[in-house]
């Protein structure tokens, strides 16, 4: 057991005060997401572990839900919606004094009929004569308000608000945009590692000075050839195959780069003892290399995989924003612009974005890290 | 379209490539075992079906749109008349560029100084802490998370209402609850550069952490407790060995989350885009690639000036990479 100094309680409570710094604001957005849109407008997400209080106003139902019983004629029903959880602790029948009885007491009207007021939202309303008004009356209510969560804002997104096909978009864009690449810079990166030929030290800098290049420098040429493309062969500039190709271009040079720190490294006595045996450069990839490679593989992939899933801009020059091409991270913005009110819609559509990056990291970690550090001490 | 079709469109992409390799591989070692025993030949070829997509797409996306780019940024709106500098000239006298400049440049002063600080402090601080990797974990978890994504966290941090109403963004909770006015945070200006730097700051210190926890650990056992034998209190030692024998991790650190922040469109353009004086160059470049049609003169310009930023981290990496292969 180490002592505990000061010095070592000290650096707990910062590190503790970094960790509280980084979570809370995802947390947040992962709480108010679980919300009630209507409770989410109005109070912030950190109220909602709690029993909170609040005021609100109902209106019960008129004429059409009335029944006779004896001498009197009642309405009776509840002030709440289906599925709210509220308890009601006091009540009142105008706005002058809004908790003017308490639960179970009963309020008497200006034209003589009564109401009582239930813990559960029950009301009971009673008249001598019957009720003529199509409109009910304004109850208002102090109700508490135990903490209640939802997943009805998922249900909402993911069907109304299109998010589910912009999910399966991202996977038709994301999948063969690592895929492709990976298989590319594998035949590449064993090139610049075992084969001999003219002009490989002045492609692998071509590929270092292209490590850094910024996307911004190829946009406006890649997108003049894609129209030109699609103007000649008359089909649309915006398609799929196109991103996967531009994203296979963008992340050639970094896959490749990390793929030949890694064949680097293994031993050449087992190369060459395979090429002296006659096997092809081909068998020697695919029967040494490659099983040798699937940890490397696994870190590429993830990083590639994760790099197009969250990308916006090139999502954004590449597809149309047709519903039938759009991808999250597209979609997500149109809504911050649209719905930049819609809590509910946005920390929800936000979080539905995030599920398969979030659980590739806390799956693959390990690997993620691997290939994080891997291209940087190097690079 | 439906999961199906996608599914098969998927599937056609990338079986495509595994059949290019296979097939072309597979001929070529059916000509060898019917034709000569040309070695050299044979070799030759291997060579062209193993690089040549990779060359071609290396070509198309990166090599020739560089040249192409800076081509056009002394050509005219569509590309076909050339006019001098006459892109530059106007890009110099634009105040949105003038403000872009500037902007890029507090971005590029404060996101890779702190990333690299709180990277190196929390990587310090974890390393000796029982729950230090559950900390790491926590810290590190926005890097997986999409710009656009973070940028609607933080949006929801930052929301405004009127001085009476409750508040529902954390921040402005806080400030009430210490008894300060209520602040629409990204539409102050030059202060709202800071709140958007606070994304990128939060999401690259995960990076930052996770490259200095592993250089940490090559920090030979002895060294440090030789020092703390001697009496260097941790302070010291931080900064008399820890921070020495990191100077490389440091730079490199330093230079890949540069390069990121030269680039940095996606928080912006979903906060803000460009608004109450936010604008940065990647965003004002994307904006006149479609403005009136779309200009690739200026829009050239524009991101020749950020591959300028990135020129002397590119000239860097060649030299060391060029030392390396001396050794």
């Amino acid at each position: 057991m180490k002592k505990l100094t000061f010095t070592s309680v000290f650096s707990q409570l910062l590190l503790l005060l970094f960790v509280i710094a980084w979570i809370v604001p995802t947390f947040g957005l992962f709480i108010s997401s679980l919300r009630d849109k209507d409770v989410l407008a109005i109070s912030g997400w950190w109220t909602s572990f709690t029993t909170t209080e609040v005021n609100e106003i109902y209106r019960t139902k008129g004429k059409e839900d009335q029944i006779k019983e004896g001498d009197y004629y009642f309405i009776k029903s509840n002030l709440f919606d289906e599925n709210q959880v509220k308890e009601i602790y006091r009540f009142g029948i105008t706005s002058k004094n809004i908790d003017e009885y308490e639960v179970g007491e009963t309020a008497l009207f200006k034209d003589e009929t009564e109401i009582t007021v239930f813990e559960n939202g029950d009301y009971v309303w009673k008249s001598k004569e019957e009720f003529k008004k199509k409109k009910g009356k304004r109850i208002f209510v102090s109700a508490k308000s135990p903490p209640s969560f939802t997943l009805d804002n998922y249900k909402e997104v993911l069907l109304k608000e299109g998010l589910g096909q912009a999910f399966l978009n991202t996977f038709a864009v994301a999948l063969p945009a690592t895929l492709i690449p990976l298989i590319i810079c594998s035949y590449f990166a064993y090139a610049l590692t075992w084969m001999k030929f003219y002009g490989r030290d002045l492609l692998l800098a071509t590929i270092i000075a292209s490590l850094v290049v910024p996307l911004q420098m190829c946009l406006i040429p890649v997108l003049t050839i894609y129209n030109d493309f699609g103007a000649l062969f008359g089909v649309s500039a915006k398609s799929y195959p196109g991103i996967w190709m531009a994203h296979t271009g963008f992340g050639l040079a970094s896959t490749t780069f990390l793929l030949w720190n890694f064949l680097k490294t293994l031993p050449s006595e087992m190369i060459e003892a395979a090429r002296v045996d006659g096997a092809t450069h081909y068998d020697t990839f695919i029967k040494i290399v490659v099983p040798l490679s699937i940890p490397s593989f696994a870190s590429i992939f993830i990083l590639q995989f994760l790099w197009v899933w969250n990308d916006l801009l090139v999502g954004l020059v590449f597809l149309d924003k047709h519903p039938s091409e759009i991808i999250l991270t597209a979609k997500l913005k149109e809504l911050l612009g649209s719905r930049g009110e819609n809590w509910e819609i946005l920390t929800t559509g936000a979080f539905v974005s995030m599920t398969v990056p979030l659980f590739i990291f806390f799956s693959l970690q390990r690997y993620f890290i691997r290939g994080l550090v891997a291209g940087s001490v190097k690079g | 379209m439906s999961i199906f079709s996608l599914a098969i469109t998927v599937l056609v992409g990338v079986l495509f490539f595994v059949l290019f390799f296979h097939l072309s591989n597979f001929l070529l070692d059916y000509f060898r075992v019917k034709a000569s025993k040309n070695f050299a030949f044979e070799n030759s070829i291997r060579v062209i079906i193993f690089i040549a997509p990779a060359f071609i797409v290396l070509f198309v996306f990166i090599i020739y749109p560089v040249f192409e780019t800076i081509r056009l940024s002394f050509y005219d709106k569509v590309g076909e008349n050339f006019v001098g500098l006459f892109n530059y000239t106007w890009a110099i006298n634009d105040p949105d560029f003038r403000r872009s400049i500037i902007n890029n440049l507090g971005w590029l002063i404060v996101v890779p100084t702190l990333s690299t600080f709180f990277g190196l402090v929390i990587a310090n601080l974890a390393d000796r802490i029982w729950w230090g990797s559950i900390a790491k974990s926590i810290i590190f978890m926005p890097m997986a998370i999409s710009f656009v994504g973070a940028g609607v966290i933080w949006k929801f941090m930052y929301d405004y209402r009127g001085p009476g109403d409750q508040q529902i963004g954390l921040l402005n909770a806080i400030a009430v609850a210490l008894g300060f006015e209520p602040q629409a945070w990204l539409t102050i200006p030059v202060w709202n550069n800071l709140f958007l730097m606070a994304i990128m700051i939060w999401i690259q210190t995960g990076l930052a952490l996770v490259i200095f926890s592993a250089a940490l650990r090559s920090i030979p056992n002895e060294t440090l407790d030789a020092a703390r034998i001697d009496g260097a209190s941790e302070l010291k030692i931080f900064w008399s060995i820890i921070i020495p024998y990191l100077e490389q991790t440091i730079l490199v650190i330093w230079t890949i989350i540069t390069i990121l922040v030269l680039k940095v469109f996606d928080i912006i353009y979903a906060m803000t885009n460009g608004q109450w004086q936010t604008e940065v160059l990647a965003n004002l470049m994307y904006d006149w690639m479609f403005r009136g049609g779309g200009d690739s003169g200026r829009g050239s310009v524009l991101a020749f000036c950020i591959l300028i930023g990135v020129i002397p981290i590119l000239a860097w990496n060649l030299y060391r990479h060029k030392q390396e292969q001396k050794v």
